[in-house]
């Protein structure tokens, strides 16, 4: 478990005085993978760097599995420093080594004999799909691949936890989904607690259990990822999830609704919004059986996996003669838990 | 009659092979022991410069400061001027002021600084997130020096002795006109004072060689570690 205990940190930069982190409280359980997001210059880096010593609070604790870091010195801090793994956004791999020799490269440090390096090493290339890569050289491999290297590096110590600071941020999309389904991967197979920190709701979407939003240095929101997408309570939340479920195409929606309210001035224009299992039931079809006056249009829609479910909204328009049937269809959807919201005219 | 033509300095019958190739010797011999002393003391000096840059406590600070202050003049001052400074220094160290030996202390303290410089700046272009990396993983400072600063630097402390060698090269020419051997003292001699251009010529072609076979090797060594 870690826990970060009333935890502020300053820095005396040359314009003054930094407040970079303010009063965080923190609970990560173990075996989780825990997100924080945040704007840059939020504190993400100050933060996460505190799990290893590499920055050490200037008031409060940080305390990992029963010890707490921030009063850890010398031997004992490299002792803590070798259960605890960490990825980074420019992989921070040795060029001078190969890939089998970057990810001896821990187990050097924590001074393992040569033949059982090479052994954990050829079993780590493996696990993060790089076989056949071992021996060459970091300059001879794509981002991705570098940041197998990175996961697989990061892992040779056996840690209890892996620290992950923008480990996509550098890799495209489709690069980023794969990097980020072998940290899930890695996750479930060795129920290693994982944080992550980032500045894309994707990332905290696709792995994360749990989330913390960082703004100014203060978490000024934080719990499990459905809750947070369902129910965003802070104007700097809902940006962050706006960024993710409209994926950019909010701009689209509003002018086919409009145009859709031009065109068919007598239907009605309905935003349902689903989540969990809702996301995964014939809901349309089932509504449609029901009442067969109605006719339904599809106007825009998307559905988002996140590890505890998924979570959806689709624009539809109802149109029929009989009022009575629209508002009876209105009703149905809610007795089967879909929150609607009428998209009103004008 | 003496001989000043163009013509004179091919007349390479007047060239004393058997002591060409004692001053050959004497010019490797120098600049090879030097360089060795050097590529260490150099690193060294290196090594302490980078650790105590970017240091907020008082000593350290000072330490910094007066490594680089050293190294500040002894970069600066004429090769020529600091062999004359360092002769009686020389005679206590070595026993003598004439002959090869004789030239290793000015050698060595005028290409040590300028080495340390190569190898301080080397360092800094070690990528810091690297460096940072290899703290998280719970790596010692000796750790660091030798698992990541030194084998991530190589090629730039290669092409660096490289350079300082090349350079050392020139220095024992102008400390062999004053008397410390090797093919400086045999063109300036033998072949200047006198009169005997070919010998001056063949010591020159022969530096030449030299400098050539060390840029080669300094090369072909850093193209064989560099894999970025
Ligand atoms: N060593 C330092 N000295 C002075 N100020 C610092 C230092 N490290 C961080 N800061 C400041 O602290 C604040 C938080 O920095 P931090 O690196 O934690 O942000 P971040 O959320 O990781 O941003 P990014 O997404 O850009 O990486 C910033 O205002 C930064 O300028
Ligand atoms: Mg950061």
């Amino acid at each position: 478990m870690i826990e970060f205990k009333d935890v502020s940190k300053t820095f005396d930069a040359k314009v003054g005085t930094v407040h970079a982190v303010k009063d965080v409280n923190l609970v990560i359980p173990d075996g989780k993978i825990y997100g924080i997001v945040g704007y840059s210059g939020a504190g993400k880096s100050t933060i996460i760097r505190m799990l290893n010593g590499l920055e050490s609070p200037t008031t409060g604790s940080v305390t990992v599995n029963g010890s707490e870091i921030s009063a850890l010195k010398g031997k004992e801090l490299r002792d803590q420093r070798l259960k605890i793994g960490m990825i980074f956004q420019h992989f921070n791999l040795l060029w001078s080594r190969t890939v089998l020799e970057n990810i001896e490269f821990p187990l050097e440090i924590a001074k393992v004999p040569k033949a059982q390096r090479k052994e954990k090493a050829m079993k780590l290339v493996e696990l993060v799909g790089l076989s056949g890569r071992e021996n060459a050289y970091p300059s001879e491999l794509s981002g991705g691949q570098k940041q197998r290297v990175g996961i697989a590096r990061a892992l040779s110590n056996d840690p209890e936890i892996l620290l992950s600071d923008e480990a996509t941020s550098a890799l495209d999309p489709q690069t980023t989904d794969e990097v980020l389904d072998l940290l899930l991967d890695i996750n479930k197979q060795l129920n290693l607690t994982v944080v992550v920190i980032t500045h894309e709701m994707h990332v905290i979407r696709k792995i994360c259990d749990h989330v913390a939003v960082l703004d100014s240095g203060e978490i000024v929101e934080q719990g499990p990822v459905l809750d947070v997408f369902k129910n965003p309570q802070q104007t700097i939340t809902k940006r962050f999830v706006n960024q993710e479920t409209d994926s950019g195409s909010a701009g689209d929606t509003n002018t086919a609704v409009e145009e859709l309210l031009k065109k068919y001035p007598q239907g009605k224009i309905v935003k349902l919004t689903f989540h969990g299992e809702q996301a995964s039931l014939p809901i349309v079809s089932e509504t449609l059986r029901q009442f067969d006056d109605v006719d339904l249009n599809i106007i825009e829609g998307n559905i988002h996996q996140t590890q505890d479910g998924a979570l959806g909204s689709l624009y539809i328009q109802l149109l029929s003669d009989n009022q009575q049937s629209i508002d009876g269809t209105l009703s149905y959807l809610q007795t089967l838990r879909v929150e609607t919201e009428v998209i009103e005219r004008g | 009659m003496v001989d000043t033509g163009i013509g004179s300095y091919f007349k390479f019958s007047n060239v004393d092979w058997p002591s060409m190739g004692i001053a050959t010797w004497e010019t490797v011999w120098m600049t090879v022991v030097s360089i060795i002393v050097v590529a260490i003391l150099g690193f060294l000096l290196g090594l302490l410069l980078f650790e105590t840059t970017n240091s907020d406590a008082f000593l350290i600070k000072a330490l910094n400061w007066i490594v680089s202050a050293f190294v500040n003049i002894f970069r600066s001052i004429p090769f020529i001027i600091l062999i004359v400074l360092l002769l009686p220094a020389t005679q206590i160290i070595m026993g003598t002021i004439i002959g090869a030996k004789a030239a290793l202390p000015s050698l060595i303290i005028s290409a040590a600084p300028f080495y340390a410089r190569l190898v301080e700046i080397a360092f800094h272009e070690i990528d810091h997130g690297v460096l940072e990396a290899s703290e998280a993983m719970g790596a010692t400072k000796a750790q660091i020096i030798f698992k990541v600063l030194l084998p991530e630097s190589l090629p730039a402390l290669v092409s660096g002795i490289t350079v300082t060698a090349i350079s050392l090269i020139g220095y024992t020419a102008m400390a062999g006109a004053i008397g410390a051997g090797g093919l400086g003292n045999t063109a300036y001699l033998d072949g200047f004072q006198a009169n005997n251009n070919a010998v001056t010529l063949t010591a020159t072609v022969i530096i030449v060689i030299i400098v050539f076979a060390f840029q080669l090797i300094g090369d072909f060594a850093v193209k064989r570690i560099d894999k970025r």
